[in-house]
């Protein structure tokens, strides 16, 4: 009852500040990891709002403003978040909180705006069980089954009998390992062995070795983007796993974008499943990345957590331009949940009303040279997959 | 750094014990602190969930001043019995009943409990030996709580942890107003409990020890169990303050039981002023506020402020903030 | 049997090679911290700056990997003396709490200073043609470039002995770790010689962290992030002693790579219970005084 009775109050407060005023500036509040160890993961995100925002601020509404609203978790700190957004939310009147790197925290989030009900859009955060916390949440960056489930299916479909699974010990880990090995064994693959690796370890090579040992055909392998899927692949590359004949296959977490560059040769070769690749042929694309470069520098190369945030903040935007800036809560979530987007740089997306979690195209994809570069090129669709993990779930 | 991990005295040993003793008495002071942080629930009602982390973290922060402070065991590893408050807590909460002072009660005694058996290891040892040992069991017990997912829910963290109203009348909300009042009122008494200990011929005789370890031993002072006995006490505070903010968050994630919480911590203490019960309150709050307002202006680069402020105290204010506040008192003093 | 003696050989050489960078960093802070009592958590810093040096240099300037290396190395030993003479030499007296909170305050500083320069990504690494690729050493082939970790950790730390037992300045060294006072009163210039002692340290840990930036990645938060490892192969090695941290570092990179290899399950947990376990079977280190 008093829960309720501050919802409403709460509501109105939102309503009143809506409607009171003609120029509207419209707060979006931001929720990332700008600080700690993990800030390059959270500087992805954010260039992918800002440059979504900038490109496409024209098209609001006149007299509509959107103003960022940006916190720092400083890393998977649900308990910093959860203060963050009960801040954002009473004393700044934020009508959407987006960006989100962590499952934890989005877990945590997910509690806070069912009970505040402000829409939350997942940037990023990944554990398959996310949006079914709260009606509140939607999610447009991709699913842990998105990648791997895909790979598994193609893997056993070509030729891979016998694959080793290598991932890092933790929960986004297992969930991988857990959607390929689902993937690959219902399509005849055999799991040649399996290995977690702990997440705080800057030397893969004793996990590497006992995979050579076992001479399978190819490594799955997942592993936190950036330093630690880098150290991973020089290892490797060390040990020459490639001239044992064993291939290296994973989600394209092992490969993202932006460290293609610090791994050297190794990666020529390597096969992901991942739902954006920055060399992808798409005009959208080519379009997106030339824009990243002229905004943030030649050097630096958008990855599927900018993508993220371009599409969180696009999906916010569309949102506030169809109630012509007359935002009220229930209509953002039945338009967010609603939303769809052809011409992502991704490719077509939407998200699942049903769900909340977004339905797009995975790619089968080689890691090979262009243009002087190592690129991860396209060569196989799965065109529009729903979150495989929830999709299994229901059939039961 | 000294091996023999003591932490000097500012002061000559009888005077810290007579100083101590000055300090028994209640004072008029101190009242004020708390009607402070009572007002404090009127004056900023947007400030109602930071309040009560603060709150949190200075009962945690007193817990570690405790044996530090007094005891002069200079320890890494206060977050393990932090974070094995918090998870003993949400546990308690799903699977037992999500009666509040039914989970701090399991929190305060799993994580005495772990105190004392951790103890019973590292107090073997002193100095950096110490601090090493005890970061260890923080790291051991994070990657035990990584690994067992189905019990914790691992890097995920522990789903589902609900929290009755506090004496089946209020429940905690959204906007703080419960969660400031508790973990206030839980503060308050955390703070009496370390006030009397500190006074009284126990906590006299940590002191002692951490002042002249052997003299204490050939007056035939327990002294191995003394210090277990006190370590148990902080972890069981520890533990308290971990299971606080569970229930207030009403969540678990394995960012209870890091390295960084046990290191973020000890800085606010030495930031507050180290073995005067009050470091605490003046560490936390300022560490924590500081940080609010200044991630609020940047969030990407306000590490670097903090760690400027962190230099020019040391520089400018050695033994922390109250340290300062001291000799400026006493330069008065002097002065008049 | 073949193929297990031969895995056991690459574990082995991979453990080592890890081992000796470890080692190469942590020197400098196993001596200060021995020799002046002085708790400098930011000692990571030092290697942050010499792999940011060495990475900048080559990347930007096309200078190549040894010359930048060497330039690195004196470039953050001359500064760790103005730092030293500025900052440090004030805290000598403080109580160690202080001298924590100070270091920790360094740390922050410097991770951010590092992120508004380089931006938040760990640094791109390319290691010069001569060190990619396998090198034959009559049985087997090894990667070049760990195998030259080896060999240089190996000549560096020949030097470091040679300069400690066999030179004036590491006589006079010994004597103050030993007993400070009296070194002071036999004419030996303990301030001229702390201020030295740090710069050498700082500048291997700078050499270290050029030296092993293809295998610690060079980013904005490596001092925070790698500590516990260097505080790991100081305290189980013993303060204060050159000795003591090199046999830890090796001791540790071996087993910990071992234990990986053979129950990789256990992995994450071996290091800290090692560290256990030695530290309660030798408080004071392996070659630590009591």
């Amino acid at each position: 009852m008093r829960r309720t009775v501050l919802a409403v109050a709460l509501a109105t407060g939102v309503a009143l500040s809506a409607t009171s005023t003609l120029a509207q500036t419209i707060k979006v509040g931001v929720i990332n990891t700008y600080s700690g160890p993990q800030a390059s993961l959270g500087d992805q995100i954010d260039k992918g709002i800002q440059l979504y925002l900038k490109k496409n601020e024209g098209s609001l509404p006149a007299g509509v403003k959107i103003e960022l609203v940006r916190r720092d978790d400083t890393g998977p700190n649900p308990e910093v978040a959860i203060r963050l957004a009960q801040e954002l939310i009473v004393r700044e009147k934020v009508q959407f909180i987006t960006g989100v790197v962590w499952t934890p925290v989005a877990a945590a989030l997910a509690k806070v705006v069912d009970q505040a009900k402000v829409p939350l859009v997942l940037a990023n955060a990944s554990a398959a069980m996310l949006p079914t916390l709260s009606p509140w949440v939607t999610r447009m960056s991709l699913s842990m089954w998105h990648a791997g489930y895909p790979l598994g299916q193609w893997a056993a479909r070509n030729g891979l009998g016998r694959v080793y699974t290598a991932v890092s010990d933790y929960t986004p880990g297992h969930d991988s390992e857990q959607a390929f090995t689902k993937g690959y064994v219902d399509n005849g693959g055999v799991i040649a062995g399996s290995v977690r690796m702990p997440l705080q370890n800057p030397d893969f090579v004793p996990f590497l070795q006992r995979i050579k040992d076992a001479k399978p055909d190819a490594v799955f392998a997942f592993l936190p983007a950036g330093r630690q899927a880098t150290a991973f692949m020089k290892a490797f590359g060390d040990l020459g796993l490639s001239s044992a004949g064993i291939k290296l296959i994973g989600t394209g977490d092992i490969v993202t974008d932006e460290e293609l560059p610090n791994m050297g040769q190794t990666p020529l070769g390597v096969i992901t499943a991942f739902h954006y690749s920055a060399a992808a042929d798409r005009p959208e694309n080519k379009e997106f990345v030339a824009a990243w470069k002229q905004e943030f520098g030649p050097t630096s190369t958008p990855n599927y957590m900018s993508v993220g945030g371009w599409d969180a903040m696009g999906a916010i935007v569309e949102a506030i331009k169809a109630q012509n800036g007359k935002v009220t809560a229930e209509k953002s979530l039945e338009l967010l949940r609603n939303w769809k987007n052809a011409a992502s740089p991704r490719g077509p997306v939407s998200i699942d009303p049903s769900t909340g979690d977004i339905v797009q195209n995975v790619y089968i994809r080689r890691t090979e040279m262009r243009d002087g570069a190592l690129a991860n090129i396209e060569f196989e669709t799965f065109p529009q997959v729903k979150d495989p993990w929830k999709e299994l779930n229901k059939k039961k | 750094m000294a091996t023999d991990g003591t932490v000097r005295p500012s002061l000559a040993g009888a005077e810290v014990v007579s100083a101590s003793l000055a300090r028994h008495r209640f004072r008029p002071l101190e009242g004020l602190v708390w009607l402070a942080m009572l007002a404090g629930y009127w004056l900023w009602p947007e400030y109602r969930p930071l309040g009560s982390q603060i709150f949190i973290m200075c009962l945690f922060v007193l817990s570690l001043d405790i044996v530090v402070g007094y005891a002069g065991i200079v320890t890494l590893g206060h977050a393990a019995f932090f974070g094995v408050g918090a998870y003993t807590a949400g546990l308690t909460a799903i699977h037992l009943s999500n009666e509040p002072f039914l989970g701090l009660l399991t929190a305060a005694v799993a994580a005495g409990l772990v105190g004392i058996l951790s103890g019973l290891i590292v107090l073997r040892t002193t100095g950096l030996t110490l601090m090493m040992l005890t970061l260890a069991i923080v790291f051991v017990l994070h990657e035990a709580a990584n690994k067992l997912g189905s019990v914790t829910g691992g890097s995920d963290g522990l789903q589902g942890v609900t929290v009755a109203p506090i004496l089946g009348l209020w429940s905690l909300d959204f906007f703080g107003q419960t969660a400031y009042i508790y973990t206030g009122a839980v503060l308050f008494l955390g703070w009496l409990f370390a006030r009397i200990l500190v006074g009284s011929p126990f906590g006299r005789s940590i002191v002692g020890i951490r002042e002249n370890l052997v003299r204490m031993r050939a007056i035939g002072s327990p002294v191995r169990l003394r210090l277990l006995v006190v370590y148990g006490i902080s972890a069981t505070m520890a533990g308290i303050a971990g299971a606080l903010l569970t229930q207030t968050t009403q969540f678990v994630s394995l960012s209870a039981i890091t390295f960084t919480r046990s290191g973020e911590a000890l800085i606010m203490l030495i930031l507050g002023g180290v073995g005067r019960l009050y470091g605490a309150f003046v560490g936390a709050p300022i560490y924590m506020l500081m940080q609010d307002a200044l991630a609020k202006y940047n969030p990407v680069f306000w590490t670097f402020w903090i760690g400027l402020m962190l230099v020019l105290t040391v520089m400018f204010a050695r033994n922390g903030v109250l340290g300062l506040v001291d000799s400026v008192l006493a330069w008065r003093r002097r002065a008049a | 049997m073949d193929q297990i003696l031969s895995a056991l050989v690459s574990i082995l050489f991979h453990g080592l090679a890890y081992g000796m960078i470890l080692y190469v960093i942590s020197v400098g802070l196993s001596v200060t911290m021995g020799l002046m009592g002085f708790a400098n958590l930011a000692h990571g810093v030092f290697a942050m700056a010499g792999g940011y040096i060495t990475v900048t240099l080559m990347n930007g300037f096309g200078i190549h990997f040894f010359l930048a290396l060497v330039t690195a190395c004196i470039v953050v030993a001359l500064a760790s003396v103005v730092l030293e003479r500025l900052l440090y030499s004030r805290l000598y007296t403080a109580s160690e709490l202080d001298q924590v909170l100070f270091t920790i305050g360094i740390i922050f500083m410097a991770s951010a200073a590092a992120r508004y320069a380089w931006g938040p990504l760990p640094q791109r690494m390319i290691l010069p043609e001569s060190l990619s690729g396998q090198v034959d050493l009559g049985f087997r082939t090894f990667p070049t470039y760990r195998t030259f970790l080896i060999v240089v950790s190996g000549v560096i730390i020949a030097a470091l002995w040679l300069g400690i037992e066999r030179t004036r300045f590491g006589a006079q060294l010994r004597a103050a770790v030993d007993n400070r006072r009296m070194a002071e009163a036999i004419g030996i210039n303990t301030r001229r010689l702390f201020t030295a002692t740090f710069a050498v340290g700082s500048g291997l840990a700078a050499l270290g962290g050029g030296l092993g930036a293809d295998i610690l990645a060079i980013e904005p938060a490596y001092a925070l992030e790698y500590l516990v490892y260097f505080l790991i192969v100081v305290s189980v090695g013993g303060l204060g002693t050159v000795k003591g941290p090199f046999v830890a570092a090796v001791l540790l990179g071996v087993t910990d790579t071992t234990c990986k290899y053979l129950i990789p399950e256990f992995g994450a947990f071996f290091i800290f219970l090692a560290m256990i376990g030695l530290l309660l079977w030798r408080p004071t280190g392996l070659f630590g005084r009591a």
